[in-house]
């Protein structure tokens, strides 16, 4: 049991220290940034903003890890989140009960998702393209379905799960926090998650060795309509509106960002879903630091930029060779993801 | 008919028909301010999709066109206000910085081995980012050259004009056109785009070619952001938002391959003619809503998607068969 854990600890660990090295320096420049507070029974405080307010990335992260373990990429979340907000507004407003919207809300992602399933799997289109016909499309659809209104709804339940709480948290982080642990236990706890990898690491390899790589690549994109369905209801909720236009708006950049913070490769293969959440907390801990510690927020992209090339360059093949040699040599004698392809 | 002309075919079989359906529904559309508009609207896009256009048929991709034209028309409009920079000088140093810039991305891209489209992500936010810290704000750039420059067009029979950026246009396509089928680099590119193992292999120079393509594509990227801030008169950091996809959908429906290798410069061309036509027509028609546009386009790019594959299919079993 504590090899696992330890295991765990080692993989998550760089994500561990990065966010600890932004909380400290967010928290020296602005003093009080760690404090809680309890309020009416909710906690209030930065870090728990921080942990409400990424909760749209974190989500489409979840999704985007397991698309990304099977070598794919889904550029559509964005748009989907802004139709599935769409979809569960108009059906709020025309009068239909919370239960019927959320399902049929959720519904619509899981669609979106067989959709890009489909292309991928079936068609055998490339993920960047497959995804890239939702993404220009979908947000005309969410247009179609607001009619180019922005659609404003006043359902205290539906706007209960973007700004309720519930045991001292807000909405959206419960929502987040159960949603990622039932998707990482299913993965973990069963082969699917080995057998995704599989996928990732060579497709061809896997089909004959029986692996039903179509059905698995439909279900990581399904999973991943899903993951956004349920972002662009919380994003809808928050502002008690659907906003075509800007709902979920370049979301799936920040969520393939926060998948490549948390370690998980962009040329598929193992993944890690708790590490992406923490990346997507990171990204959301700096953008909120930046906003607190009174820099202009237009270093915001910059600084993405500069993580990005840095986790580019640690994870370049060519640097892993010319660093080798500074590895322990006890360690070096695992194998590590690379040789495992 | 050679399997490899299909796409391009098809592609332009589809514009003439539309065009022939919109011409029948509204004559208007036959007139030559009709197509000399199409073609400065479109100017800008056309000319990022030229760039666009190599980078996808070395089977990369370049998702920093959008930002770079932002950067280009902000860098512009404030060394315009600031400095008493002739506005030339000024195009030739920001043609530099983008050219750079691509240059840079490709050098990532090849040495370290890792995706295009991480390595020009993070290249969309660093050119956007730049841009924001030059300037938040929307300035207009009032110089007497710009003036002089959009007053230039060639007046054709019937009203049209051709304006300079038009022309333009017309003349970076041109020049790609060249570039791709009639110069070594050209088939450097198309050799990279069917497998860079087997581009090595025949002695293709891979990484000064992966370089030049995208410092390219920033180039072409750059010379359309100037053309931009010609047409809008300004520079905004928000601006040009998302033509990476614009450019990207011109390329696939004007039948280039996208996994590579295969596809034409000309038919970017029709690709881009086609979207212009898309949203001449919802503007004639006045009772569809603008987002009709993303919509159609959604469905063409899906339309030549499956084309694509299926003669992909069709060109495996005659490979099988032979």
């Amino acid at each position: 049991m504590t090899t696992i854990v330890r295991t765990y600890l080692a993989r998550l660990l760089p994500q561990l220290i990065a966010l600890a090295a932004v909380l400290a320096a967010i928290s020296m420049t602005f003093s009080g940034f760690l404090n809680l507070e309890i309020q009416n029974g909710r906690l209030y405080g930065s870090l728990i903003d921080i942990l409400n307010r990424g909760a749209p990335v974190v989500l489409l992260a979840i999704g985007m890890t397991v698309v990304i373990a099977t070598k794919g990429i889904d550029l559509s979340v964005g748009a989907v989140m802004a139709i599935c907000g769409a979809v569960a507004a108009s059906f709020i407003t025309s009068g239909h009960s919370l239960a019927e919207t959320l399902l049929v809300t959720l519904a619509v992602g899981i669609l979106c998702g067989i959709w890009n399933g489909i292309l991928v799997a079936i068609l055998d289109i490339q993920p960047i393209i497959a995804t890239l016909v939702l993404m220009v499309a979908g947000r005309g659809i969410a247009q179609l379905i607001t009619e180019g209104a922005i659609l404003t709804f006043n359902e205290p339940g539906l706007i209960f799960i973007g700004s309720g709480s519930f045991a001292g948290l807000p909405m959206p982080v419960i929502v987040w926090l159960v949603f990622g642990i039932l998707v990482a236990l299913l993965v973990r706890r069963t082969a699917l998650g080995m057998l995704i990898e599989a996928i990732g690491v060579n497709r061809q390899a896997s089909t004959l060795s029986g692996v039903f790589t179509p059905v698995l690549l439909v279900a990581a994109y399904v999973l991943s309509g899903l993951c956004a369905a349920i972002a662009g209801i919380i994003a809808a909720a928050d502002i008690r509106g659907a906003d075509a236009n800007n709902a979920g708006l370049w979301l799936e950049l920040d969520a393939i960002l926060a998948v490549v913070v948390g370690g998980t490769s962009l040329l598929g293969g193992r993944f890690s879903i708790a590490a992406s959440v923490f990346g997507a907390i990171i990204i959301q801990a700096i953008n909120t630091g930046i906003l607190l510690s009174g820099f202009p927020p237009e270093f915001n992209l910059i600084i993405k930029a500069a993580i990005i090339v840095f986790i580019l360059v640690l994870q370049s093949p060519r640097f892993r060779t010319a660093f080798a040699f500074l590895t322990i040599p006890g360690r070096a004698a695992k194998p590590t993801e690379r040789e495992a392809k | 008919m050679k399997q490899k002309y299909l796409p391009l075919t098809a592609t332009i079989f589809i514009f003439v028909l539309s065009y022939a359906l919109c011409a029948a529904q509204y004559p208007n559309i036959l007139s030559t301010r009709v197509i000399g508009n199409l073609l400065t609207d479109n100017a800008f896009l056309g000319i990022a999709a030229v760039g666009m256009t190599f980078v996808i048929l070395s089977g990369g991709i370049d998702l920093s066109i959008g930002s770079v034209i932002a950067f280009t028309g902000v860098f512009l409009a404030v060394v315009l206000e600031h400095t008493s920079m002739h506005p030339l000088v000024a195009f030739a140093l920001v043609l530099m910085i983008t050219t750079l810039f691509g240059a840079l991305m490709g050098a990532i891209i090849h040495y370290l081995e890792m995706p295009a489209f991480i390595v020009t992500l993070a290249g969309m936010f660093l050119a956007r980012g730049m841009a924001f810290v030059l300037s938040i704000d929307s300035i207009p750039i009032k110089h007497p050259f710009y003036a002089t420059l959009k007053g230039l067009y060639y007046k054709l029979p019937g009203g049209g004009r051709i304006t300079l950026i038009g022309g333009l246009m017309l003349l970076v396509f041109a020049i790609g056109i060249l570039l791709a089928h009639r110069t070594r680099f050209g088939t450097n590119v198309y050799a990279l785009g069917g497998g860079t193992a087997t581009a090595k292999l025949m002695g293709v120079p891979v990484a000064s070619t992966t370089v030049s393509i995208y410092a390219l594509s920033g180039l072409l990227a750059g010379l359309s952001g100037i053309v931009f801030s010609l047409y809008t008169s300004a520079g905004y950091s928000l601006a040009a938002v998302g033509v990476e996809l614009d450019a990207i959908t011109a390329v696939v429906i004007g039948g280039t391959l996208l996994t590579g290798g295969s596809g034409f410069v000309a038919g970017t061309l029709v690709g881009i003619f086609i979207q212009g036509l898309i949203q001449t027509y919802i503007t004639f028609d006045g009772s569809l809503s603008s987002w009709w546009t993303k919509i159609l386009i959604g469905a063409l790019l899906f339309a030549f998607i499956l084309l694509q594959k299926g003669i992909i299919h069709l060109s495996r079993d005659n490979r099988k068969r032979a």
